[in-house]
Parts: C-alpha cells; structure tokens; sequence
C-alpha cells in the first residue's frame, strides 16, 4: 500500500514525477478527446460533436444555475476544462495502477492532495481576482463586512475552509477509491479464492468509481461556480 | 507519504506548478482548437435556427394574409357571377316576352290578312255567280220566249219597243 513516489529535484522545487506524467497525460487525453469532437464541426452535430455540445450545455446550466449568462459566459471555458480534466483525472486510475521499483507511477492525479489543492486555490484565486475585477475593490471589500462587520474573522476563516474543503473532498473521494481498488486487486493476487472472493466486490466498485468519479468532476465545477457567483455576483 | 502528499521531502512546489501551468495551457488550447470553434458554430446554429423560425413566422403570417385575400376574392368572384346569373335570367325573361308579343301580333296580322282575302274571294265569286246568274236567266229566258212567243205577240212587243224608243226621243 504504502509505495514511494518518484521524486526529483529541480531549482529547489520537488517534482512528483509520477504527478508530473497523469497530469500531463490526462491533459494530453482531454485535449485529444476535445479536438476529435470537433475536428469535423457542423451545423447539424452528430457523434462526438453531439456529446461535446452536450457537456457544453451541461456546464452552461451549471453557471446559469448561479449567476446570470451575462456574467458566468466569461467562466463557460473554466467550467469545460474543469470538468473534463477531473473526470478524464478521475477515471485514469481506475483500471489499473503502475508500480515500478515500490514507486507508484500510474494514478489518477487526483489521487494527490497537490494536485486537487492547486486546482481549489487557483479557483479560489480566480473568484477573487474576478471579484475585484468585475465589482470593483471597495465592492468586494464590503463583501468581507457584510452582513456584519462581526462576521470578518468568519468570513476570512470561510476562504481557507472553502479551499481545502473543495481541494479535499475531491481528494478524498478519489483516493479512497484507489486505496479499495489496491486492497481489492492485493486479494486478487493471493490466490484462486481470494480471485473468487474479490472479483465481484472489484467490479462493483470500479463501477461505483466512476458514478463517484462523474459526480466529483459536476460536484467541483459546480461549487466553482458557487464560489464565483458569490464574489461576483451585486446583491450581497 | 501520504499524509497530504507531500512526502516528507522538502516543499512539493514542483508539482504545483507544473499542474497550475498544465492547466491553464489546456484550458487555453482548448479555447482555440476546440471549444473556441465548437462556441462558434453552436453560436451561429443558434442564430440560423432563430433566423428559420422569423423566416417561417414571416412565411406562416404571408401565407395567412393570401389565404385571407384569396377568400375575399372568392367571395367577390361569386358574387359576381350571381349577378351576371341574375342578370341574363332577367334579360332571358325580357325576351321571351318579346318573342310572344311578336308572335301573337304576327298571328293577329295573318288572320286578319286571311279574312280578308276570303271577303275579297266572297266577293268575286259573287259577281260571278250573278253575272253567270244573269247569262243563265238571259239564255232560259230566250228559250221560253223562243218557245211560248207567237209571231203576233212579237211584233207586239216590238212595236211596244219601238214607240218607247221613240217615247224616250
């Protein structure tokens, strides 16, 4: 259980390198995947382009859920990659992981807190910087005092939960699915009962991975998008 | 090491950034080569499926106002063609009368014609019959008197003749 991970050490900066890899395969993957859609766009949509304009609308209902199109139109790319890189994310270390020499090489990415962490802060960030952008730095000022000026300390408290809290929950869901599916495929290894035994609970939980691994990616985009309309958005 | 990842070895800054900059380089070749193209065409789908629907609202409220049109013209049509229907049973009335008033006089004229000639027929035959009348008398009366008149009653009646005549002188 307890594998390695390849580090390496470059101007003072550690780099997973096996993070280094799923990240760049999973973006690798997505853009592939995005390019092919809509290789052969047409008025009337058929195959791909049918599913990717179906994400497209999908991801459009999520911001308009929260703020008006006027607004949220700006965020409509965010939301496309977001959900697409975490779910294409969550389902890379589902069928199987990579251990070479005790050092787990193949993941899902956000199997790692780092990674999910990076992608909730630079979210977090965003809302903030489009905060100030959009409404002005006295308006989203207020936005720390309002309803009361009391509500301050909560409120900045209420910044870092929001970030780890949609940095971990990701993490969390993910990594104990892969921390299962390890435990799963170790008894599938012991022997011909522990196949038997294992083969069925193994199945059902890969399945459960991806309901789990599909409503991960809606459930970050959406609160994204939550953390968005509430900076941006006038009435508070 | 799986206490936040973060192994124990140093800060994992590497990682960060590595996955801040893949994403945002994703997130803009996306915007270029795929969804930038895929917004485009679902935008422009969006305004040539409005651009059909004002084009058959267009189409449907013509179509309505011809159809309305065309009815009024029926109408118009069948009522002209009740007059001119009303028009020549009149006119067709008018000469039928004409027709009989033409033949009752043309009759009237025949028979007046006819009677005439049969007075006209009446006549001569009358004439004929009396002069035939009067020949035939002439001529019976010649044969009596050649019969029943003696010589003396002739020079009677002749010298009754003669002392007339020389009466009348």
């Amino acid at each position: 259980m307890h594998h390695e991970a390849p580090l390496y050490t470059l101007f003072g900066l550690t780099f997973n390198l096996a993070n280094v890899l799923m990240i760049t395969v999973t973006s690798v993957i997505v853009f592939v995947i995005a390019v092919l859609a809509t290789r052969n766009l047409a008025m009337k949509p058929t195959g791909m382009q049918n599913f990717l304009e179906w994400v497209m609308d999908f991801v459009k209902g999520i911001i308009k859920s929260n703020m008006d199109w006027k607004t949220g139109g700006r965020f409509h790319m965010l939301g496309m990659t977001l959900i697409m890189y975490i779910f294409v994310a969550n389902m890379l270390g589902l069928p199987f992981s990579v251990v070479i020499d005790n050092k787990l090489w193949w993941k899902s990415p956000t199997a790692d807190p780092v990674v999910t962490l990076t992608l909730a802060t630079m979210v977090v960030a965003l809302s903030h910087y489009y905060g100030i952008k959009l409404n002005g730095f006295k308006e989203y000022a207020k936005g720390f005092v309002s309803p009361m000026p009391i509500l301050f300390p909560l409120k900045i408290i209420e910044e870092f939960a929001n970030t780890l809290t949609l940095g971990l929950r990701l993490y969390g869901n993910i990594f104990a699915g892969e921390i299962l599916l390890a435990l799963l495929a170790g008894s599938l290894a012991t022997g011909v009962g522990g196949t038997i035994a294992a083969i069925i609970p193994t199945i059902a939980w890969q399945g459960f991975s991806i309901f789990v691994g599909a409503i991960q990616a809606f459930i970050f985009t959406m609160l994204t998008m939550v953390y968005m309309a509430h900076k941006v958005s006038h009435d508070h | 090491m799986f206490v936040l990842g973060a192994g124990g070895h140093g800060f994992n800054g590497g990682d960060i950034a590595f996955q801040l900059v893949m994403f945002l380089l994703l997130m803009f070749l996306l915007r270029k080569y795929a969804f930038g193209p895929l917004m485009g065409v679902m935008k422009q789908r969006e305004e040539h499926i409005a651009n059909e629907i004002e084009q058959a609202e267009k189409h449907h409220q013509e179509a309505k106002k011809l159809a309305e049109e065309q009815r009024e013209l029926m109408k118009k049509s069948r009522q002209e063609a009740q007059a001119l229907i009303e028009e020549a049973r009149k006119l067709g009335e008018e000469q039928k009368e004409q027709i009989i008033q033409a033949a009752r006089q043309e009759a009237e004229r025949l028979k007046e014609a006819a009677k005439k000639e049969i007075a006209q027929e009446k006549e001569q035959a009358m004439v004929a019959l009396r002069q035939q009348v009067a020949s035939l008398s002439v001529l019976i009366a010649s044969k009596v008197i050649e019969k029943e008149l003696s010589e003396q009653d002739q020079a009677k009646l002749i010298s009754e003749y003669i002392q007339e005549v020389g009466e009348s002188r």
